[in-house]
Order: structure tokens, then C-alpha cells, then sequence
């Protein structure tokens, strides 16, 4: 073989990859235009569903309900030490409502609206659209209702067309949480006149509709949804249940690998990162490459709970000593980055102030674990599982992996169990994996509200413990609906030393709500519902 | 030819109702509950209940497996539970988006497959021919994933030479006017040069991951092929006859050597239908490779069977196409296979 | 015997490839069985303090998120790894090979039966296959093994039914029948170790197909539990690591759990070159 037929097919390929090289530059300079109107986003999925009240609607599809629908009222704003803008949960101000004023009874409240809104298409926004929007959410079942219950907003008699601005929501009880209940997410306004022509016989809220198309007047409007890829949202430039947003076009993009995420980042080629893992976030903060902002999750914990009602769980001196042996100070260094507030190393003689989450009196102490440990009976400690949500892996994984070697230092041998996303909150409802890590975080910033999930006999998805105490139970429902401060904090600090003393789960840390930013960017407001709110926001 | 291909197609219906009965077991017993999942964190035990009689989950696998398979009849596949579309809509969404990323990656694989092949069976045992089983070989040798990684770092992070890992086209371009589905044969067909580019580049890195992957069974084949028709007399006597060493090569060796590599070719397509879900979840590819994934993580039946289903009639496809190839390459097997 | 070995002997010297194949396997072989006693740390011990330490004399391949160090636990690896694969490889290697042989030497039904098998299997995308059955029966190393050998099953089965269709008419397996051996001697006595060369090549080829297997298993969170160390986890690990720079997690594992790939690959060559006739002249 001479070699020149050799070269003919080298040089060849040579060509091939010299014109590749060009196309990929060439196709760069087009994309430079195009991006001073519009945000980038990316997040690592996006919506299932674009009715937050649909049924199977997940925690990413609340983004789209925020942004594209109004509610009656919102929260105010405050800012935190480090500057971050925060919703304020002690304020309550209008939105669709102008004002709003309680009866002299004060069991109802009656909102006016405010005039000469629209929806998107054009036709005006009236209290009757506000019933149908209620009356819909205690009425489709599932998550929207368990919400709407939570304020005691349960049936659509509550309801009430005074006139076409004017709605009133008359109580069945006096409830602190009534009012913030209209702010959340879920209560959200709908076009019912536009909804209504898509109604069915067997569909009369029109859930098939709205999954995949919104009928609303927020202060966006949704441009394009491709499941799976992107969601594009263009400013509703006629709104006016507040002032106009200062972007006009928003693009979600969906990108599942963190690293992606990071490295369209630092390359500059996106705005807005949701979801960092606690590492990005830390070395970031530290590199100053681009802005992050961290802010504690509100009424949220992450924690180590155990299932109270299997032996040898059912003991309290078992749960005490593994509270005393966990890596408290390693997982916070090593799987948080230090990424959270620490709830751990409190006053060890109970809580001195009613806020919630607060850190708990234990601390790493292998030795104390094991003395409890032999007290209770288990010289030599037990075997055990330590079950992880797969879906959660970033942070969970390495710290279920500390927890373990700790766990084993004080006689504990566990195995690790790694639970797919989609089965975990199946296998929590069943309050029988023995030690698990888990996190749970109330819209309504109040512990007792936190501890009515958490803690109470009435058994909720969130008491993934199982965990029933009568006692526990009068001091929650003594806080529940107490209007006396004084009395209201002594019911408060009676559960959380009752939870502490108990430990039917151990808290390890706050969450941070990471966000990264480019530097260009502003107006960043914290939400509890841990969405992007598209209206602050500036790109300069 | 037609009664060839009507008895293949008639081969095939047996097993593509061993994969519709496996499959259905296989989801079946994945461990989550579907019924909890679309319910939502925070249903109680009565609404997943009423959600379980709502998705007709309550009732006999055996009725579970009839009603499926009526609906398949009739050409439903079902919904996602996940996405709450249409599951065949979906798959006819994100076939294309896999269908172009394989097909990329399967011509950039042959165009470097096929000459080193070539090139390592007219030397045999020299260095030439030792480097090109160690270069192929080192690119099958490393998982996919990692390829694909270390490739966006270099290329995109380090280097800048290519565009963000976003899928298939840059947040600021909107799709072509669906024709075919494949972004670059309709961007050329809407004269869109500016899509087309945009959409090469982002096809570059994901579908050279895919390519180094494959180079390997390919040139191997190649090259075995080739050594084994190079040594065969009519070779022989083709170079006794004094013809130029390209004409025989490439005019007679290759030609009689392409059969074998064809059989590799659909072997390889077909993997990698299967096999790119993980550089589609490395490089965001909307493709369906990825919706499976995510299907099985979410115990969502519906999308995973009917991304199996769709295999299934694809491998049947191209097995047929490969046997009528066959005949054609070869007509002492037309109508052997 | 000594006609082997001289013949082994020359394809190892002739073909520097697969010298260093043969050298990569031993070393691979002795990683296995020795690993765990030649680790200069312990592979589950954390170390928050040293968490992501660039390699340097104290750790040679540097330590992971964990603190853990990597040069120990891509050592321990090898041997699950290498389980992995083997065990995977002689379970397909075993029914396949049979199947295949049935098929192959009794046409017929029996053809037909084996044929529909594994036509239903490899209609399966096979990765996602293997994703299924692990996600369905539960992520251990059995069932990962289970799950390869399954994907790996038709391939055996295919090569072993060609070879002796082939074979199934040549000339020495008429003399053994006109020698009076019984169908079943034939079957094992004469084909068997006919096609075993062959079936041995394949073997070793999908070995490397079983590592990478369970890697990709891995990758998606079903493969093997933490904290065992296995490369594909260690590699699933160290990928978002490394756009935050520190290359070394994924890197190290990710190259042994090549070098073990290629080897396997090359060794398949290897044998293909020891095995096949035309090759021999």
C-alpha cells in the first residue's frame, strides 16, 4: 500500500473538522443579540403540570402558578442582616384586593378588588372569578384542599359575591393562619369565564385544561411550555395589582446535571441558578465568580428521624443516645459546606425563646451515647438501616455515609438504604423506616403550624416517625388557636421541650435556599414557597 | 422480497409480545406507588386510595394487563403520570431528538470507523494497526458519561469552542417548522442557516461521545472483515492481475467486507438507541433515552412501556432493513436469512 | 501442551498490545485478591478535615468529598468490580453457551424456543433492561449481576448456536457418530470443546461490557450502596466535581476503570489471535 491513498482520507477528516470548528463559531455571534430583554434560568426540572391545583402537581410546577396568576393578597417585603430582600409573614398586603377589612365580630373578612384589572385575554377580573378560584381549590381534593384547610378555608359556603369587586370570606373559626392561608400559592386566582368554556360533565374545574395551558392575569404570561425542556414566560404588560415588572421575557431552562448548571454559569451564559448544591454554593460564595444568596429556609428543618413505634426505637433513652452520636459538626462541614444554620449544641435546660426551628441540646459525644445506650439495654448496640431519599442524594448521601461511621463508633451497625425519589414519600407514609433523614419546611412561618405536620397524633405525611403523644398533642393544640401572646409562647416553648427532651427526631440543620446570580442582576426577593418570583427582578 | 418480509415481520410478532408481557411485569413490580406519587406529598391514605381506583390500579394485574393491551390496539399508550401528556405524543416529540443524535453519531463514528479499519487491515501487525486497536479500544473503555463530561469540560469550559450543554438548540433559537423532527434536515429544508448551524453545534459534543463509543465494534469489524476477504483468492488473484492496490481495496475487498460491518451497524444503532440515555442526561437532550430514565426513577408505568414498545418495533424495523441490505450486498443470501 | 504454550508464547512476544494486556490482567488479578491488604488506608475511613485533597506523596490519588482516600479505595475496587464481571460473565457464559449448543445441534423446536428468548430480550433496549430489573428487584450487587448476565445471555447464545450450526455437519462430526458416540457425547464430547475457543473470546470481550455495566448503573443511582467503593460510583461522584476543579476524584477511578476495560478488550483480541485457525498459518 503506497502511502498517498492513506493521506487522501486524513487530510480529508482534517477538512471535515476544520468546517465543524467554523460552524460552531459562526453559530456563536448569533446568539449574542437577543439577550439584554430576556432572563436565562435554569433549574434542574421544570413544571409536570401548569395548574398548581391539578392533582400530581410537583413542587417545580409552583413556579409557573406564581408568576402567571395573582392572589387576593401577599406578603410585604423585609430585608434580612446580610441585605437579601425576604417576604415579611407578619404583613399582609393587597394584591387583587386593594384593601381589605375585618367584620367587627371579626369572624369574616371582606376584600374589595381592585377595578379595571384584566385577565390575559382581555376580560376584567371580578369577585365572582374569585369564588370559582376558592370554591375550586377546597373542592378538587389532594394537596390544594389539605392547604386550603390548614387557614380553615374548607367549604365554598365560606365564599361569598357581595358585588362584582367586592368578596367576603366568612370564618367557621378564628384562625391566625386565615389570612396568610389567601397569600399562599395555592389560592390562587383563575380567568373562571375562559376555564369554564373547557369544563366537562366529568371535569367541571377544567383540570385537563389547565394542566397544559394557563387561564390567569398575573404578571406574566406563559409564552411556551415544552415539558421537560423549558418554560418561557412574557410580561402581562397590562397588569396592575402592583408595579411592572422590569423584565420582559423569561426563559426556565431545565438542565439535570449541577455540573451544567455551574459551568454555564461561570461561562456567563445564563442569569439565574436555582437548586445549587451546597458545595457550588459555599466555593462560589468564597470565589466571588458570581452572587450568591443564601438565605435559611423559614419554618424548615433537615433532620434524623426514627420510626418511635418499632423497638428499639420505642425507647427514649435509644433516641437520646443516637441523638448524642451523630457527626453534627462533620456533616455540616462536609455535606453542607456549611450551607445552613446549625441545630444542634442548644442550652441544654430547654428553650429560652419561642422561635422555631431552634437548636436542640445535643451534641457529638460518643461516650454519653453509649452510656445511654447501655442504660437502655444495648451494651453492645443493635443493627439498624439508615434510609436516604435517592432524590436527594447531593446532601444525603454523605451525610447518611458520616452518620453511619458514627453511628458505628457508638455500637450502632447500620446499612445504607437508598430510596428512588419517586417511592420516597410512599415509604415515609409508611412511618417504618427506622432511622431516616428527611427534611420538612411549613408555607406559614409558625411553629405550631410546623408541629401540627410534625408532631401531632392526628399522624400527617410529616410525622414520618409515627409519632403519638397525647402530651404533645395539648400543648400543640393549646397553641394552635391562641390568641394571648404570652400564653400562646408558653404553649410553644412547652412542645419544643417536650420535642426535645422526647427526640423522636433529631435536627440536624436549616436549609439554605441557594440562588446564584451574575453580578448584573438585582431585585432578588426570598419567598417561602422557595419559587423565583420573576416581578423584582432587573437586569442591568 | 415481500413474502421475506412478511414472514420476518411474522418471526417478529412473538417476541414483540414476549417484550409487551415482560416489560408490563417489570414496571409492575418496580418498587413505588404510582397511585402516592400523582396523589402528592400531602394526600392522606384515602386520597391515594381514590386515586388507585381512578388509574384502575386496584384492580387484578391480569385485568390490568387486558385493558392494556386493548388500549394498545387501539393505539393508546397511555399517559404519563409525570408530565400528564400523552405518552405517545411525547415519544413521537422525542424520537427525533434520539433518531438525530444516533444518526450524527453513528456517520461521524463510520467516517473515522471505516478508514481506520481499513487502514489497520492492509497493515497487519504493524504499529499502524496496533494503534488503531488501542485508540478504538480506549474509546470503548470509558463509560459514556464520563466521555461526555470530560469532553463539555475541555471543550466547552476550558476551550470555549462549543456552545453550552443546553439540548438541542440554544435558549435564544425556537425550532424549526417540524418536518422531519430532525432539527438539521429542517432547518436546511426551511432554509434556515442560522437554526442549522445553532443546531450542529449543539450536536457536536454529544454525538462525538457517542461516536468514540462506537468506533470500536465498528473499525474492529472492519478490520477483521476486511483481513478476512483481503486473504481470500479472488484477492489474490485481483492483485496477480496487476490491478492498483486502492482498486483493490476499495473497489473489491471493501464492497465484499461490508456485509459483516452492516451486521455491526444495526447492532449499534439499536444499542445505542438504548444505550444514550446517559449522555443524554449529561448533555440535557430531550430525547427518549432520557424520558425512560426518568420514567423508571418515577415508577411511571406508562412512559416505560411505551418507550420499550417502541424499541421493540424499531429493532424489529431494522432487523428487516438489515436482512433486505443483506440481499441487496449480497445476493447469494437474499432470501437465506 | 508445549505446542500451546510455545504457540501462546508467540502471540504474546509478536504483539506488544497484547503483552501489556496480559501484564494489565495480572496486575488487575493480584489487585483483587491482594487490594484490601495492601491499602495504606482504610477505604470507609472519613476524614472531614482532608475532604478533597489534590494527590500528593501522603494520598497518591488524592481524597474524595468525604476525605476519604481514593488510591486505597480504587484498590479495594478491584475486587468487587472484578466480581462483578466475572460472576456476571460465567453466568451468561454458562446458559448461553448451553442454550446456544441446544439450538445450534438440535434444530427444530427447540431452535425455534431458544431463538423467541432471546429475540425477546435483545428487542429490549439493553441498558434500560438492566436498569429495570435492578430497580425492580432492588440495588445489590446480586441482582446487578443477575442483570448484566441477563443482557449478556443472548450474545452467548447467538455465537454458540452459529458455531455449531456450523460445525454440526463437519467432517469429525460424522466420524464421532460413525464412531458410535452418542448424540450427547457428541454435543458435550466433540463441540463443546470445539466452540469453547471461541465462546472464550466472547467471554472475555463482554467482560469489559459487564464493568461498564455496572459503572452506568451507578452513574443514575442504581448501582451498588454507598459507602462501597466501586469505580462506576466513585466516577458517578467524582463527574459533578469536576467543573469545581477537582478532576482527581472522577479521574483516577474513571482511568483504572478503563485500563480494566481495555485490558479485557485486548485480552479478547489476544485470544481470538491464540483461537482462530487462520490466524495460525
Amino acid at each position: 500500500m503506497r502511502v498517498h491513498e492513506n493521506t487522501s482520507v486524513w487530510r480529508n477528516g482534517m477538512v471535515a473538522a476544520a468546517l465543524g470548528l467554523v460552524l460552531i463559531a459562526a453559530a456563536g455571534d448569533a446568539l449574542a443579540q437577543g439577550r439584554k430583554d430576556t432572563l436565562l434560568v435554569l433549574v434542574e426540572s421544570g413544571p409536570n403540570n401548569l395548574d398548581i391545583q391539578g392533582v400530581g402537581t410537583s413542587f417545580r410546577s409552583y413556579v409557573a402558578s406564581w408568576n402567571t396568576h395573582d392572589r387576593l393578597v401577599s406578603f410585604g417585603t423585609k430585608t434580612l442582616a446580610d441585605g437579601t430582600l425576604s417576604y415579611d409573614y407578619t404583613k399582609i398586603v393587597g394584591e387583587l384586593a386593594e384593601r381589605y377589612e375585618f367584620a367587627p365580630d371579626g369572624m369574616s373578612v371582606t376584600f374589595h378588588l381592585r377595578r379595571g384589572t384584566t385577565f390575559h385575554d382581555g376580560s376584567p377580573v371580578t369577585a365572582r372569578d374569585v369564588k370559582w378560584s376558592f370554591d375550586r381549590a377546597v373542592s378538587v381534593g389532594g394537596f390544594p384542599t389539605f392547604q386550603m384547610s390548614a387557614g380553615s378555608l374548607t367549604k365554598p359556603e365560606q365564599f361569598e359575591v357581595v358585588d362584582d369587586y367586592t368578596f367576603k370570606v366568612k370564618f367557621l373559626l378564628k384562625d391566625k393562619l386565615t389570612l396568610p392561608d389567601m397569600a399562599v400559592p395555592v389560592a390562587a386566582i383563575y380567568n373562571s369565564e375562559l376555564a369554564k368554556k373547557h369544563a366537562t360533565a366529568q371535569d367541571p374545574w377544567a383540570l385537563d385544561w389547565l394542566k397544559t395551558n394557563v387561564a390567569a392575569g398575573g404578571a406574566f404570561k406563559l409564552e411556551k411550555w415544552t415539558p421537560g425542556q423549558e418554560t418561557v414566560y412574557t410580561r402581562f404588560d397590562e397588569w396592575k395589582n402592583g408595579p411592572l415588572p422590569a423584565v420582559k421575557r423569561v426563559i426556565l431552562r431545565e438542565v439535570p446535571s449541577a455540573g451544567n448548571r455551574r459551568a454555564l454559569m461561570e461561562k456567563g451564559d445564563a442569569d439565574i441558578s436555582i437548586d445549587l448544591p451546597p458545595k457550588d454554593a459555599a466555593e462560589i460564595t468564597a470565589s466571588g465568580k458570581y452572587r450568591i444568596v443564601g438565605v435559611p429556609v423559614e419554618n424548615s428543618l433537615l433532620y434524623v428521624g426514627f420510626a418511635v413505634k418499632q423497638p428499639p426505637f420505642d425507647n427514649v433513652k435509644v433516641r437520646q443516645a443516637l441523638a448524642y452520636a451523630i457527626p453534627y459538626e462533620a456533616i455540616m462541614k462536609t455535606a453542607v459546606y456549611g450551607r445552613g444554620v446549625p441545630m444542634f449544641g442548644g442550652p441544654a435546660d430547654g428553650p429560652k425563646t419561642a422561635a422555631w426551628p431552634q437548636p436542640f441540646p445535643y451534641t457529638t459525644d460518643i461516650a454519653k451515647a453509649k452510656a445511654l445506650l447501655a442504660e437502655a439495654g444495648f451494651p453492645n448496640g443493635f443493627e439498624s438501616t439508615v434510609s436516604i431519599d435517592l432524590g436527594d442524594a447531593t446532601v444525603s448521601e454523605p451525610a447518611a455515609v458520616l452518620l453511619q461511621e458514627s453511628l458505628a463508633q457508638a455500637g450502632v451497625r447500620t446499612t445504607i438504604n437508598k430510596v428512588p425519589g419517586a417511592n420516597w414519600r410512599g415509604a415515609l407514609a409508611k412511618k417504618d423506616l427506622p432511622i431516616h433523614i428527611a427534611s420538612f419546611g411549613g408555607w406559614l412561618n409558625f411553629p405550631d403550624y410546623w408541629f401540627y405536620w410534625g408532631y401531632h397524633s392526628q399522624n400527617g405525611t410529616f410525622n414520618t416517625m409515627g409519632y403519638q403523644n397525647p402530651e404533645m398533642d395539648k400543648f400543640i393544640d393549646a397553641a394552635r388557636y391562641e390568641d394571648d401572646a404570652e400564653k400562646y409562647d408558653g404553649a410553644v416553648k412547652g412542645f419544643i421541650r417536650m420535642a426535645m427532651t422526647e427526640v423522636p427526631r433529631v435536627p440536624l440543620y436549616q436549609q439554605f435556599m441557594d440562588v446564584g446570580f451574575q453580578k448584573n442582576i438585582s431585585g432578588y426577593k426570598y419567598w417561602f414557597h422557595r419559587q423565583l418570583d420573576f416581578r423584582q427582578l432587573v437586569k442591568n | 422480497m415481500l413474502i421475506l418480509i412478511g414472514r420476518r415481520l411474522a418471526a417478529a410478532i412473538p417476541s414483540v409480545i414476549g417484550v409487551v408481557v415482560v416489560t408490563f411485569v417489570l414496571t409492575r413490580a418496580l418498587p413505588g406507588d404510582p397511585a402516592a406519587y400523582f396523589a402528592g406529598p400531602n394526600a392522606d391514605a384515602k386520597a391515594i386510595a381514590e386515586i388507585r381506583t381512578a388509574l384502575g390500579l386496584d384492580r387484578s394485574l391480569a385485568e390490568q394487563f387486558l385493558r392494556y393491551v386493548g388500549d394498545l390496539l387501539r393505539g393508546d399508550l397511555g399517559q404519563s403520570l409525570s408530565t400528564g401528556r400523552p405518552v405517545l405524543v411525547e415519544l413521537a416529540s422525542r424520537l427525533p431528538a434520539s433518531l438525530e443524535l444516533t444518526l450524527l453519531g453513528l456517520v461521524i463514528s463510520l467516517s473515522i470507523a471505516l478508514p481506520l479499519g481499513i487502514l489497520a487491515a492492509t497493515r497487519p501487525n504493524s504499529w499502524v494497526d496496533h494503534l488503531c486497536r488501542v485508540i478504538v479500544t480506549l474509546g470503548v473503555s470509558m463509560p459514556t458519561f464520563f466521555t461526555g463530561l470530560v469532553l463539555v469540560y475541555v471543550f466547552y469550559f476550558l476551550l470555549g469552542w462549543s456552545p453550552a450543554p443546553l439540548g438541542r438548540l440554544d435558549a435564544f433559537f425556537s425550532s424549526p417548522p417540524d418536518v422531519t423532527g430532525l432539527y438539521l434536515v429542517d432547518s436546511l429544508l426551511a432554509r434556515d442557516g442560522e437554526t442549522f448551524l445553532a443546531a450542529a453545534a449543539q450536536l457536536i459534543l454529544p454525538a462525538a461521545t457517542l461516536a468514540i463509543f462506537t468506533l470500536a465494534p465498528l473499525a474492529r469489524m472492519t478490520r477483521a472483515s476486511m483481513l478476512a476477504v483481503l486473504s481470500a483468492d479472488f484477492i489474490r488473484t485481483a492483485r496477480a492481475s496487476g490491478l492498483s492496490a486502492a482498486t483493490v481495496v476499495f473497489v473489491y475487498a471493501f464492497r465484499n467486507a461490508m456485509l459483516p460491518v452492516v451486521t455491526t451497524l444495526g447492532m449499534v444503532f439499536s444499542f445505542l438507541l438504548g444505550a444514550n440515555v446517559l449522555v443524554e442526561k449529561v448533555f440535557a437532550w430531550p430525547g427518549i433515552g432520557s424520558y425512560a430514565i426518568e420514567a423508571l426513577i418515577a415508577a411511571d408505568y406508562a412512559p416505560i412501556q411505551g418507550f420499550v414498545l417502541t424499541m421493540a418495533l424499531l429493532y424489529v424495523v431494522l432487523n428487516l432493513t438489515i436482512d433486505l441490505l443483506y440481499g441487496i450486498i449480497d445476493p447469494r443470501l437474499e432470501g437465506a436469512a | 501442551m508445549t505446542e500451546t504454550l510455545r504457540h501462546v508464547r508467540h502471540v504474546l512476544t509478536e504483539n506488544p498490545v497484547t503483552l501489556l494486556a496480559a501484564g494489565l490482567f495480572v496486575f488487575f488479578v493480584l489487585a483483587a485478591v491482594l487490594g484490601p491488604a495492601l491499602a495504606p488506608y482504610d477505604p470507609f475511613a472519613s476524614d472531614a478535615a482532608r475532604a478533597l485533597q489534590p494527590p500528593s506523596l501522603r494520598h497518591w490519588f488524592g481524597t474524595d468529598a468525604l476525605g476519604r482516600d481514593i488510591f486505597s479505595r480504587v484498590l479495594v475496587a478491584t475486587r468487587l468490580d472484578m466480581t462483578i464481571a466475572i460472576s456476571s460473565v460465567i453466568l451468561a457464559f454458562a446458559f448461553g453457551t448451553l442454550a446456544g449448543l441446544a439450538a445450534g445441534f438440535m434444530g427444530g423446536a427447540t431452535d425455534q424456543a431458544i431463538g423467541r428468548l432471546v429475540d425477546t430480550i435483545m428487542a429490549f433496549p439493553l441498558f434500560v433492561l438492566a436498569m429495570g430489573i435492578v430497580a425492580a428487584l432492588g440495588n445489590t450487587v446480586t441482582n446487578i449481576v443477575l442483570a448484566t448476565a441477563i443482557i449478556n445471555f443472548p450474545l452467548y447464545v447467538r455465537v454458540a448456536r452459529a458455531e455449531t450450526a456450523q460445525r454440526k455437519s463437519a467432517g469429525f462430526i460424522e466420524a464421532a457418530r460413525l464412531s458410535g458416540d452418542g448424540e450427547a457425547a457428541i454435543l458435550f464430547g466433540q463441540l463443546l470443546p470445539n466452540i469453547l475457543p471461541i465462546m472464550m473470546v466472547q467471554a472475555s470481550l463482554t467482560m469489559g461490557y459487564a464493568i461498564l455495566n455496572a459503572a452506568g448503573l451507578s452513574f443514575i443511582g442504581l448501582g451498588v450502596r454507598p459507602p462501597t467503593p466501586e469505580w462506576g460510583i466513585m466516577v458517578a461522584e467524582g463527574a459533578g466535581l469536576m467543573i469545581s476543579g477537582e478532576w482527581w476524584v472522577a479521574l483516577f477511578p474513571g482511568l483504572v476503570l478503563m485500563l480494566a476495560v481495555f485490558c479485557f478488550n485486548l485480552l479478547g483480541d489476544a485470544l481470538r489471535d491464540i483461537v482462530d485457525p487462520r490466524r495460525r498459518s
